[in-house]
């Protein structure tokens, strides 16, 4: 069977893609980001995931106000980065895995999770930025992804406490699917920033220390917090960190952390970045 | 029934809700637009003849126009949205967000790598995190 290995959060900010695909990633700014991520592309080179289901949301590129998804899962073969506005990113195009995603999919919607099926998708920085951290540079991704995009655009988001159970009734959905695959759960964004108004440039460091402590520890408690603690004290855009909590419901209640990274800043952001292992294997 | 708004009291932020957005839609969708290349070179070429393909109101176009994207915000724009506006113009998240906040783009950079804006948690309140209300 399939089973869930490890969950990897990651913030996503769109000029981390820009160094890298610039070549500044050795500029004394951004090194002190990428330095972060070195444990997690040795780390990830052995733990070779077939699959990673990768949370993260659209920033008003594959869907506009016409269509706003609040949960849309990605069933296509491929999907192809995006032009946001600048030309798409110089990286490989994601291969999706459409048998798992038709299960999970047919499995969440049973779980009373109604989900969007999505057959056709560019996907933008949220989901290429983490995968560039995690792999750096290579011509094609080593490994499927199935895309699951979370409005966060429009408010009101799904609530902490949605997407944690969501990450629950997603673990057993990859448990139930019949080939052996490693699969891992990526939760992006975040953390703490904010990108608009005359409040722009929040960080929180204290909230973004509390909220990683209580992902790892105690997500049930975590998962009680109310939008409005999110967007006054992390930022409007900090909400974004209740994706983190679909990865954190898809992993055991007991998890080994063996990676943190949390840096200020990047562009207008905090990095945040975790690696737990699931501590339920056979 | 009204819907409550706890959050329509944030300090320096509009939350872009249904309200937001009905009154947004068609500035947004312009945003939006842009993401195609084509788009871009006629906007580029001729803004006001671009703009005025778009059921948006004359506030909405002078805002893009004057590049004022607090007004926008007021207006119904959504920042991911209005992003395709200054990725058009070459410009990143981070010119446009010290342009919002009026600060300088040094000063901005500057207080960035300082730790970010100072005042966080205290000054605008809020109940912490991990407790439990009631």
């Amino acid at each position: 069977m399939a089973r869930i290995t490890a969950g990897v959060s990651s913030s996503h900010v769109p000029a981390i893609g820009a160094a890298l695909d610039m070549g500044k990633t050795q500029e004394p700014y951004w090194a002190k980001v990428f330095a972060g991520y070195e444990f997690s592309k040795r780390w990830i080179a052995e733990q070779k995931p077939d699959v990673v289901f990768l949370v993260y949301n659209d920033h008003a590129t594959a869907f506009n106000l016409d269509f706003i998804p609040t949960f849309a899962i990605g069933c296509a073969e491929s999907f192809a980065p995006a032009d946001e506005g600048w030309g798409a990113r110089p990286v490989p195009t994601v291969q999706g895995h459409p048998e798992l995603a038709a299960h999970i999919a047919q499995s969440l919607i049973q779980s009373d999770f109604d989900l969007t099926l999505v057959n056709k998708m560019d996907v933008d920085h949220g989901l290429t930025v983490p995968m560039s951290l995690m792999f750096g540079q290579p011509k094609a991704w080593p490994c499927r992804v199935i895309p699951f995009a979370v409005n966060v655009v429009q408010y009101p988001p799904p609530s902490g406490r949605r997407c944690y159970q969501l990450g629950k009734a997603l673990r057993k959905a990859v448990e139930s699917f019949d080939q052996n695959l490693n699969v891992q759960v990526w939760g992006t964004g975040g953390m703490s920033h904010q990108i608009q108004g005359p409040r722009a440039g929040l960080i929180n460091k204290e909230f973004d220390a509390r909220f990683l402590d209580l992902l790892v520890n105690d997500p049930e408690t975590l998962s009680q917090i109310p939008h409005i603690d999110y967007v006054r004290e992390a930022g409007a855009e900090g909400i974004e960190l209740v994706m983190w909590l679909i990865m954190r419901g898809a992993l055991s209640p007991k998890v080994k952390e063996v990676h943190r990274f949390y840096h200020i800043p990047a562009s207008n952001t905090a990095v945040g970045h975790l690696i737990l292992e699931d501590m339920q294997q056979a | 029934m009204s819907l409550e708004k706890p959050y329509a009291n944030i300090p320096g932020t509009t939350i872009f809700d249904a309200d937001q957005s009905r009154k947004g839609y068609h500035l947004n969708m312009f945003a939006f637009s842009l993401m195609k290349a084509p788009n871009r070179e006629r906007f580029k070429a001729n803004e006001r003849a671009y703009l005025d393909e778009w059921p948006m109101t004359e506030e909405q176009k002078q805002a893009v126009l004057d590049r004022n994207f607090n007004r926008m915000i007021e207006l119904g724009g959504n920042i991911y949205f209005l992003a395709k506006i200054f990725a058009t113009d070459g410009k990143s998240f981070q010119y446009a967000a010290a342009l919002m906040t009026g600060m300088s783009q040094e000063d901005y950079l500057q207080m960035m790598i300082n730790g970010g804006r100072p005042e966080g948690l205290k000054k605008f309140g809020g109940q912490n995190m991990g407790e439990k209300n009631g």
